[in-house]
């Protein structure tokens, strides 16, 4: 028994057809739980009202659009030195995922950002930083549309993912360089002195669970798209008619 | 491999075109800049570092294309594949070959372009050393990103979305460096951290681009 196992395409579709539609019920139902809590039955925050509130979506996205990236990373690395086509497409389904992460981030800072800090938009490194990681999931996206030759794309896209994560490593360090900023420390932490305050700590890990476990879901389902257009223009050249 | 580089400088020089355009589109970008901000010396003055960084950036972004294209297209990538020279030798010395037609005039140029945009005196000599020492982070990542979208067919739009994120902590710190400088602060920090980032890229991108030229060739 190892994970190896599921880099077969085959077992890959098995298991994770069983395992869909139990994951979206329990995405579905962290979201909703997570949510619901957090925008209904968490106090005000003395300074910030109920705007603190989208802390929920906030957060969660914000976390979620960087492990994506790391996934991606992961994926590639997997694909580049032991050739699972299934880590290659992984990678491929999470991109767009991650894109809207980052701009679901991106967004919901904006409408906290003009109430509490008077604008929508400021040059803040975590800002900058995230604008910079929103490109870089362009960039990867561009590169896996632009290259026709599958096995040519997968190995393009693995090696930009790469280096292109040493490069976002480093302007995120840059711009902490070029700019001071405005945005707060972690809300998370383990340690409990630092962290928000346990009203909004709890609500806020069961959305994040919901925003994971949503991310897995799509993911899942992107892949098995993947896998079924390559099985159909696999068909497609072979001439089978449907 | 010093042979490939010699090549690939003479190319540069006497095929026309190539080795002027770079310098000729510096001159353009710098002078837009008054058209769109207005002729105000002193805004010029404050802005000028980062025009002068951005303007070399782009002009070393337009001549990317060059470094693989069309030795791609007309062969000469598989014969060089193919001969006992590794890979990364090939790309180092193509992205060398870029340095000195492309960064080297380009870093030449900035001081007199400087002084169009009244440029503090005090930031000239930071100013020609941030490009000395970081047009070379330019050439190289650049390659890299070239390499990548060699078997594009009109890539260029693509190359500059692939290249320009990679390009943010380079910009960062070379326009750092010359803004440090012209507003009486010690630039020192930002020129060693962009050296720094120059040097490694040059040690580290030669691989990355062999790695996506070898998938290319393939």
């Amino acid at each position: 028994m190892s994970l190896w196992k599921y880099a077969n395409p085959a077992k890959f579709m098995s298991l994770s057809g069983r395992a869909l539609p139990a994951l979206t019920v329990l995405s579905g139902l962290c979201l909703l739980v997570g949510l619901v809590w957090g925008f209904f039955f968490t106090p005000d925050d003395y300074k910030q009202g109920s705007t603190v509130k989208i802390i929920f979506l906030h957060v969660p996205s914000a976390l979620m659009a960087i492990n994506i990236w790391i996934m991606m990373l992961v994926t590639s690395l997997v694909w580049f030195i032991r050739r699972h086509h299934v880590s290659a497409l992984a990678a491929k389904a999470a991109a767009p995922i991650g894109m809207t992460m980052t701009l679901i981030a991106l967004f919901t800072g904006a409408i906290w950002g003009k109430p509490m800090w008077g604008t929508y938009w400021a040059w803040d490194p975590r800002l900058t930083s995230f604008m910079i990681l929103f490109v870089f999931y362009l960039g990867y996206m561009a590169l896996w549309a632009a290259i026709e030759d599958r096995d040519t794309a997968a190995d393009l896209t693995s090696i930009l993912c790469m280096v292109g994560s040493v490069f976002a490593l480093l302007s995120r360090y840059a711009v902490n360089f070029w700019n001071q900023g405005l945005h707060q420390g972690a809300s998370l932490s383990v340690d409990a002195e630092t962290h928000v305050d346990n009203a909004f700590y709890l609500p806020l890990l069961v959305s994040i669970a919901g925003f994971s476990l949503l991310f897995v879901t799509l993911v899942l389902l992107r892949t098995r798209t993947e896998i079924r257009l390559r099985r159909l223009s696999a068909l497609q050249i072979r001439g089978v008619t449907p | 491999m010093i042979a490939l580089f010699k090549r690939d400088v003479l190319l540069a020089f006497r095929s026309g075109g190539g080795f002027g355009l770079a310098l000729s589109f510096f001159l353009i970008v710098v002078m837009f800049v008054p058209f769109g901000v207005g002729a105000d010396l002193s805004l010029l003055a404050v802005i000028a570092p980062g025009i002068l960084w951005i303007g070399a950036l782009l002009a070393c972004l337009l001549s990317l294309d060059r470094i693989f294209q069309h030795d791609f297209e007309d062969g000469t990538l598989d014969v060089l594949a193919t001969s006992p020279l590794p890979g990364e030798a090939i790309t180092g010395a193509k992205a060398a070959a870029h340095w000195v037609t492309t960064g080297l005039p380009l870093t030449l140029a900035a001081a007199p372009l400087g002084y169009l945009l009244n440029l503090p005196s005090e930031a000239y000599v930071w100013l020609v050393a941030s490009l000395l020492t970081g047009t070379p982070a330019l050439s190289f990542i650049g390659s890299f990103g070239a390499a990548i979208t060699v078997g594009v067919k009109r890539g260029g739009l693509l190359l500059s979305l692939l290249v320009l994120p990679l390009y943010i902590p380079t910009l960062i710190f070379g326009a750092q460096t010359v803004t440090r400088a012209a507003t009486g602060q010690d630039p020192l920090a930002a020129w060693a951290l962009m050296t720094g980032l120059s040097l490694f890229a040059v040690a580290a991108m030669p691989f990355a681009a062999a790695l996506a030229l070898r998938v290319n060739l393939r």
